[in-house]
């Protein structure tokens, strides 16, 4: 991490489990989010768990992807595989991808105003809807109805700005406490 | 720690998304080879999750309960005369099924029937709706020490919901009539034609297989059959929707998108079996003598 060079006290506990819990917040809320999504809430026909969870991957991976390295987005892949019954290993391979091509790009996406990185937002979401419907369609050796994906990317859509709100100050935050 | 050069440091930095690839890949395959391990992998996290939604299940059912009563209060008009047409309609229902069992239980008695045994069952609360973009399964939470088994039927108030594929110690998991691997042996009750219903991850799942010179009919119902030894015969399933693409879907009884109960019916059926059970047979237990 960029730091100011200079002496400063050493931390102390609370300090440093303060900043613990700031750089595990984006995995561990996302890991939250996921759980909490399958809970019966009565939405009808919609998969709650992948729109949560793609806006978490795509914005900590464009605004800050040391904390929200390649394992941990294998593991919330692996978790929400797990959770939905899904085959395993479709949605790591999704959520890496969207993970690589964030990051490839962040330097970009970053410069652009909120409503140019929410529209690309959906094109992330078309690319992970897109992933895994060509995996799981290969895995059972049929042509699978494209259907499910629209509802997926507008849900994603609809999760991310308020989302990226609280995670903007949950950034602010990390730079902060790492500036001390 | 181990000191390693900045270059050497980067260099391996950068190769840690490459190979979390392949290890995504590696996954892939390994779930495609090996069921078992996949299964007992959910069914271990279901064991772990479930106490946490249970509890959870009880104030979001608070608070949805309250969401549809503002909804029914908002519409008690409409649905006051809706309610009173349909009472009017089911008397007459009603007065021709009384009569209609009278002549059954006359019949029955002339022929020396022998009743069908009625399925045992538990109740158990769904807990999760976890579906993913192409998979449709509902989690239920179990007390240790439960008798539900794999194979077993999960009824709603309505109809079918689905059959019993994963058993943990706290959890099960039923695959809904509407997941992409959804097969039940159906038959359409004006016809008597044997059909398969197929799930295609949309509300109403597919009708296919009935045979050469029968057509599904629109509004005709479906029950389940006992072909394939999976289900028994005549639950309530739905009823034939004709799609505008002219495709015969079946409009379910069950209401999938607000489970809250279902029944697990024992028919001690253990026709088509998940994975697990296929590759490994399971001993057979001579009773005590």
């Amino acid at each position: 991490m960029a730091r100011a060079p200079g002496i400063r006290p050493n931390r102390t506990l609370w300090q440093r489990l303060d900043l613990i819990a700031r750089l595990t917040f984006p995995v561990v809320s996302a890991v939250l989010l996921l759980v909490a999504s399958d809970l019966p809430v009565g939405l009808p026909g919609a998969a709650l768990g992948p729109a949560l969870m793609l806006p978490c991957v795509i914005f900590w991976s464009v605004f800050r992807p040391a904390v929200m390295p390649p394992p941990a987005v294998f593991a919330l892949g692996l978790l929400s595989d797990l959770l939905s019954g899904a085959p395993l290993g479709v949605g790591p391979l999704g959520l890496l991808t969207v993970h690589a091509v964030a990051l490839r790009w962040r330097m970009r996406i970053a410069r652009q105003s909120f409503l140019r990185v929410w529209c690309m937002v959906l094109g992330f979401a078309l690319l992970y809807g897109i992933v895994v419907y060509l995996t799981t369609s290969l895995l059972r050796f049929a042509i699978l109805s494209p259907e499910p994906l629209l509802p997926q990317i507008a849900l994603t859509a609809a999760f991310y700005p308020a989302l990226a709100l609280g995670f903007t100050r949950t950034h602010r935050g990390i730079a902060q406490a790492e500036a001390e | 720690m181990i000191r390693i050069s900045i270059q050497t440091r980067q260099a391996l930095s950068r190769l840690v998304l490459p190979a979390t690839f392949v290890m995504a890949f590696a996954v892939l395959m390994l779930g495609k080879a090996d069921t078992v391990i996949a299964e007992r992998a959910r069914v271990a996290l279901a064991d772990a999750l479930a106490p946490a939604y249970a509890a959870l299940a009880e104030p979001i059912g608070t608070v949805t309960g309250a969401v549809h009563e503002v909804r029914d209060l908002w519409r008690m008009r409409s649905e006051n005369a809706r309610l009173r047409e349909e009472n009017e309609r089911l008397r007459r229902w009603q007065a021709a099924a009384l009569a209609l069992e009278a002549e059954n239980a006359r019949l029955k008695a002339q022929l020396a029937w022998v009743p069908e045994i009625a399925g045992q069952f538990t109740t158990a609360r769904v807990v999760a709706d976890q579906g993913g973009l192409y998979a449709r399964a509902a989690l239920l939470a179990l007390a240790p020490g439960h008798s539900v088994a794999k194979g077993q039927i999960a009824l709603d108030e309505r109809g079918v919901v689905g059959r019993v594929t994963e058993v943990g110690n706290r959890s099960a998991r039923v695959l809904l009539l509407t997941d992409l691997n959804a097969r039940v042996p159906v038959m359409l009750e004006r016809s008597g034609a044997q059909a398969l219903l197929v799930g295609t991850n949309n509300d109403r799942p597919r009708l296919q297989h009935w045979p050469a010179g029968v057509q599904p009919q629109e509004g005709e119902r479906v029950v389940t059959s006992a072909e394939a030894n999976a289900y028994p015969a005549g639950l309530p399933v739905g009823t034939v929707r004709i799609a505008a693409n002219g495709v015969p879907e079946v409009e379910l009884f069950a209401r999938l998108d607000r489970l809250e109960m279902v029944r697990l019916f024992d028919y001690g059926l253990r026709g088509v079996l998940p994975p697990e059970a296929t590759t490994r047979v399971e001993p057979i237990r001579h009773p005590r003598r």
